[in-house]
């Protein structure tokens, strides 16, 4: 599995880190209540097929990437920054 | 059909004609009192020991694919009760009891093999932390006994003591740990489910499950709709997918791990080994093959199947363990599809909606549950109330942070586990 960083281009997916899926760009606020910060931290909608997930490219530039990747066939759709795409 | 010494001699001098298949092949039924969602280990456990202890055989397991061809097919067969916090520990010695009455009660050898587990630790550390494990274990009844470095080579002579990276300080022995025959596993418990009266259904994928006013009422399936007063859903990696069919959202994410065997040798490795310096765990099955792992590949996946790189780092960490693992070679691996839960315990409760059921988050630890799964998991179901073993194991644990079981102490987190 190779990822296409914004930055560096393809690189070897043993570079990055998995840090999960990208709901957690959206972060509560920290009044919202339990059940929202529940909700973000902790429940996922784990459908097989495209994923929205956060990858940050360790050994490489650093960059944290929101990658779209197909969780049945392994396929890379795309990456863009995460500093792009979060509020 | 039993088995029993008497009949494998008499089929053997008779041409074995006279084995039957273990288990019926029905055509779905319109209504059951109870439909479970998955044929992997736990659903068919579950399906005999609803049968076996509760009398409630107006059931049926419903399986996607084929009995067993999920997880309980693929695990690398560990079965173990060296948990530590207050929920698993009592399950999982529960659990273990019930393996060592299983073969009778199924009357099935699922070649439970009590070869002895090792944990090696490899730092002052490292010991303590296996000491306190191992006081946590004696004191839930189960047995530990910690090894230096001198107790474990007379046990293990193969390993590499004399590397000066990751020198081999000891070890945890729990004599009671050790493997199973994980198809066996499936096969009996399906076979003693179906002798019961309970229908197992293959290729029967769930595709809905129908909820009128909070109350399920049944499910929509490649088979036809199938009604039922109460639906548990026992699908492994496959939990998120199936809860959203009921608009669920479950704290699960879905990863993936391989597991990797040698072609046949002579007996060399006699028990169960777990690497403390690396995630890696070995045995030899009984056709002479090396079974072993490590860790989840670590990226959400559907997949069952992995890719190279953690390949090559389980067979680095082979190769630091026990050089000699280097002459064999390495004939096939696989995957399967893990349900990992932020603390890396399990889930087995009731939902939001009447008469659903959920079980799930096993991670990659779940084969050794499978009798107890069932059992706690068939006693919910009949009585509505949870096993006192599973008492801790609640759906909401992470939004109200009451009875969290983080095994490994690294937070309560996905991805950490
Ligand atoms: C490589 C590997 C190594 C492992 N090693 C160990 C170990 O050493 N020790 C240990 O204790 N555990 C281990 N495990 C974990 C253990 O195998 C699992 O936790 C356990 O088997 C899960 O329960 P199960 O048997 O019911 O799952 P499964 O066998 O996966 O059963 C779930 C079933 O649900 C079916 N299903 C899914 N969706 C649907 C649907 N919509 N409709 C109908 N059916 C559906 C699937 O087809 C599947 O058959 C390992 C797992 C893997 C993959
Ligand atoms: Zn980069």
């Amino acid at each position: 599995m190779r990822l296409p960083c914004p930055i560096c281009g393809a690189r070897d997916h043993r570079e990055f880190y998995y840090q999960g899926a990208a709901v957690m760009l959206d972060r509560p606020e920290p009044d919202a209540g339990s059940d929202v910060w529940d909700e973000y931290l902790h429940l996922r909608p784990n459908v097989p097929g495209a994923h929205d997930e956060l990858w940050s490219h360790d050994a490489g530039c650093g960059a944290w990437l929101r990658v779209t990747r197909n969780t049945v066939t392994h396929e890379v759709i795309g990456a863009v920054l995460a500093s792009e795409v979060s509020r | 059909m039993r088995f029993s010494g008497l009949r494998v001699l008499k089929e053997g001098l008779t041409g074995n004609k006279g084995w039957e298949p273990h288990w019926r092949n029905p055509e779905p039924k319109p209504e059951y009192d109870i439909v479970l969602i998955g044929g992997g280990g736990h659903g068919l456990a579950t399906a005999h020991y609803l049968a076996k202890i509760h009398g409630l055989t107006n059931v049926a397991v419903l399986e996607k694919g084929y009995l067993g061809g999920g997880n309980v097919g693929r695990n690398t067969t560990i079965v173990r009760a060296n948990y530590m916090m207050p929920g698993n520990s009592e399950f999982y010695s529960h659990s273990l009891k019930l393996w060592e009455g299983l073969e009778e009660d199924l009357n099935y050898n699922v070649m439970h093999s009590q070869r002895g587990l090792i944990n090696l630790f490899h730092s002052d550390g490292q010991r303590d932390a296996f000491a306190r494990r191992g006081n946590r274990m004696i004191a839930q009844g189960d047995d530990a006994e910690l090894l230096d470095t001198a107790g474990v080579r007379k046990l293990l002579p193969y390993l590499d003591y004399d590397q000066t990276r990751f020198p081999i300080y000891g070890g945890l022995y729990h004599k009671r740990g050790g493997t199973a025959r994980h198809d066996a596993v499936a096969w009996g418990f399906a076979r003693s489910a179906s002798d019961r009266g309970v229908d197992l259904i293959q290729q029967c994928e769930v595709t809905g499950i129908d909820v009128e006013g909070g109350v399920v009422k049944g499910v929509q399936t490649t088979r036809g709709p199938i009604r039922a007063k109460k639906v548990g859903m026992v699908a492994a990696g496959r939990s998120g997918q199936v809860a959203a069919m009921a608009g669920l959202t479950l704290p699960i994410e879905s990863h993936v791990l391989q597991a990797f065997v040698t072609e046949g040798l002579k007996p060399c490795i006699d028990h169960v080994i777990s690497y403390g310096m690396g995630h890696f765990y070995i045995s030899q099955s009984d056709k002479g093959g090396l079974v072993f792992g490590g860790d989840l590949d670590m990226y959400s996946s559907y997949a069952a199947r992995g890719n190279l790189p953690l390949a090559e780092h389980v067979a680095e960490a082979a190769m630091t363990l026990m050089p000699m693992i280097g002459h064999a070679r390495m004939l096939r691996s696989w995957a399967g599809i893990m349900d990992m839960s932020p603390d890396g315990s399990f889930i087995m409760d009731k939902t939001d909606i009447d008469g659903l059921f959920v079980n799930t988050g096993w991670c990659y630890g779940g084969f050794k549950a499978t009798p107890a799964s069932g059992h706690t998991f068939a006693h919910l179901l009949a009585t509505g109330n949870p096993h006192p073993t599973t008492a801790q194991h609640r759906l909401d644990r992470f939004r109200t942070g009451v009875g969290i079981m983080d095994e490994e102490a690294t937070g309560s987190q996905h991805n950490l586990h």
